[in-house]
């Protein structure tokens, strides 16, 4: 049996599942950040109850394997609060976004807890509030300690987001075990699952490098700290 | 000098950290562009007396008064005063992430609310005010300790304070780039600048100074000029505290 005739017919189809599964990343990596970030600043900085339901989440969705989150929200959660309608792929970038957020947050915290203690001392005697400090003095420099460790998170939510096969979102490797089931050919077809899963990796962590380089300050960052 | 051009007056401060009380009721006065030093043992409560003043720790007891207006409880106004007060920190503490230009814009900036050519030109008059106007778009990481310093002083310069607090400005620089320092200093105390001084440098007290406060045990022990202090017979216990540290030096 020739395999590669075979593989290259299928390759487009291939292809297709690529737009998914990156839609599922950049969502849950987006969504990771939006909520991430505010909650290491509440961690740091907020009153006992935030910091309180912040350790909980954390403790929540870092607790559980990613399947049992994905079937929870999608046979019990959404559906219990009226949200059954979603389709599989919101549910599944969600569910990928909160638990990403509760690894970013971590990821920010310890960024925002490295930047020394004088530079908020400073910024305060110069007569900025607490918000304009965090905002312009702190956020700033941690943003950029974070950003090497904050990129592991994209390798990290691309294998992961494969799980939302089984809730059948459309992506990468749902669409490889349909080519499998109608080709018969199993471990070629993985391969080629494979390798594309490996470039997208490389891609995007080579562009992560390229923005850690651009906002880079000198004696700043990743050298000096 | 009379009551009127009083800027700051400090009344009766007292610190306590755990059980041990730091500033046991400091009070003074200080005018209109006078230059006051403190001096004194470490751990005897001077650069937590200056932390007071700007409410980066607030004291126990006592007030702090700004050309007459309360500092001390003052809530959310203190952001107010602070501008007033600009402070100089020993180890300058720099926004890392700014180039020297943008450290002494951000405040004007984002305190100030004054406009971006206003605030870059300001900057600039400031960074050329202590020799730096070509370092200004050089990163702290690539300034000397000296070079971090003046760009700290012109960061406070820049807000036009009624004040300025120095917290051992030179004790994290050698000889030569304390000098350096101190030069800004001296040029800023000529020009009428008013400025509390915690230092160990004693030819700055001599030279500079207004008056001179020996601190010991959280209080001012002898409170003069530099020259009664150093040489009036009734005056001991400055003399004593600097003859220890040249003895200690001639070891």
């Amino acid at each position: 049996m020739d395999v590669l005739p075979i593989l290259i017919d299928w390759l487009p189809y291939l292809l297709s599942g690529v737009s998914s599964t990156l839609g599922l990343v950049f969502a849950a990596l987006g969504l990771g950040v939006l909520l991430g970030l505010p909650m290491a600043l509440g961690q740091v900085y907020g009153a006992r109850p935030i910091r309180w339901a912040v350790g909980i989440y954390v403790w929540f969705f870092r607790g559980l394997p990613i399947l049992i989150l994905l079937f929870l929200f999608w046979f019990g959660i959404f559906p219990a609060i009226g949200l059954g309608h979603l389709s599989a792929f919101v549910v599944g970038a969600v569910v990928l976004g909160l638990r990403g957020a509760a690894y970013q947050s971590q990821i920010f915290r310890g960024a925002i807890q490295s930047v020394s203690e004088g530079q908020m001392i400073a910024a305060r005697s110069l007569g900025m509030s607490r918000f304009t400090a965090i905002r312009s003095v702190i956020l700033p420099q941690a943003v950029r300690i974070a950003l090497p460790g904050w990129s592991n998170e994209y390798p990290n939510i691309l294998t992961d987001s494969a799980v939302c096969y089984a809730i059948g979102v459309v992506e990468l490797l749902t669409i490889t075990a349909r080519i499998v089931t109608q080709t018969h050919i199993t471990i070629p077809i993985y391969l080629a699952a494979a390798g594309i899963f490996i470039v997208l990796n490389y891609g995007g962590l080579k562009l992560l490098h390229r923005l850690e380089a651009k906002i880079e300050i000198p004696g700043f960052g990743s050298g000096a700290m | 000098m009379n009551d009127n051009d009083i800027v700051l007056r400090v009344e009766d401060i007292h610190k306590s950290f755990g059980g041990t009380e730091v500033l046991r009721g400091v009070s003074f006065d200080v005018h209109c562009g006078e230059t006051k030093v403190f001096i004194g043992p470490s751990g005897t409560g001077k650069s937590t007396l200056l932390r007071c003043i700007n409410q980066l720790t607030p004291p126990d007891r006592g007030q702090v008064w700004l050309d007459g207006e309360e500092v001390t409880n003052s809530g959310a106004r203190i952001n107010y005063f602070r501008q007033k007060i600009g402070m100089v920190f020993q180890n300058f503490f720099l926004f890392d992430h700014l180039t020297a230009l943008k450290n002494v814009e951000l405040a004007l900036l984002k305190v100030k609310g004054m406009g971006k050519a206003e605030a870059h030109e300001k900057a600039l008059t400031e960074l050329r005010q202590v020799g730096l106007e070509e370092w200004a778009d050089h990163y702290p990481a690539e300034l000397s300790g000296g070079q971090a310093q003046r760009v700290s002083i012109a960061r406070a310069l820049a807000m036009d304070p009624d004040v300025i607090l120095f917290d051992e400005p030179t004790s994290a620089l050698d000889p030569e780039l304390t000098r350096e320092v101190l030069e800004v200093m001296k040029k800023l105390a000529r020009n009428g600048m008013t400025m509390l001084v915690v230092t160990h440098e004693m030819g700055f007290a001599c030279s500079v100074a207004n008056e001179v406060l020996f601190m010991e045990n959280g209080v001012v022990a002898e409170q003069g000029s530099p020259d009664l202090l150093l040489h009036d017979p009734q005056f001991t216990r400055m003399k004593d505290f600097i003859g220890r540290i040249d003895s200690r030096m001639d070891d």
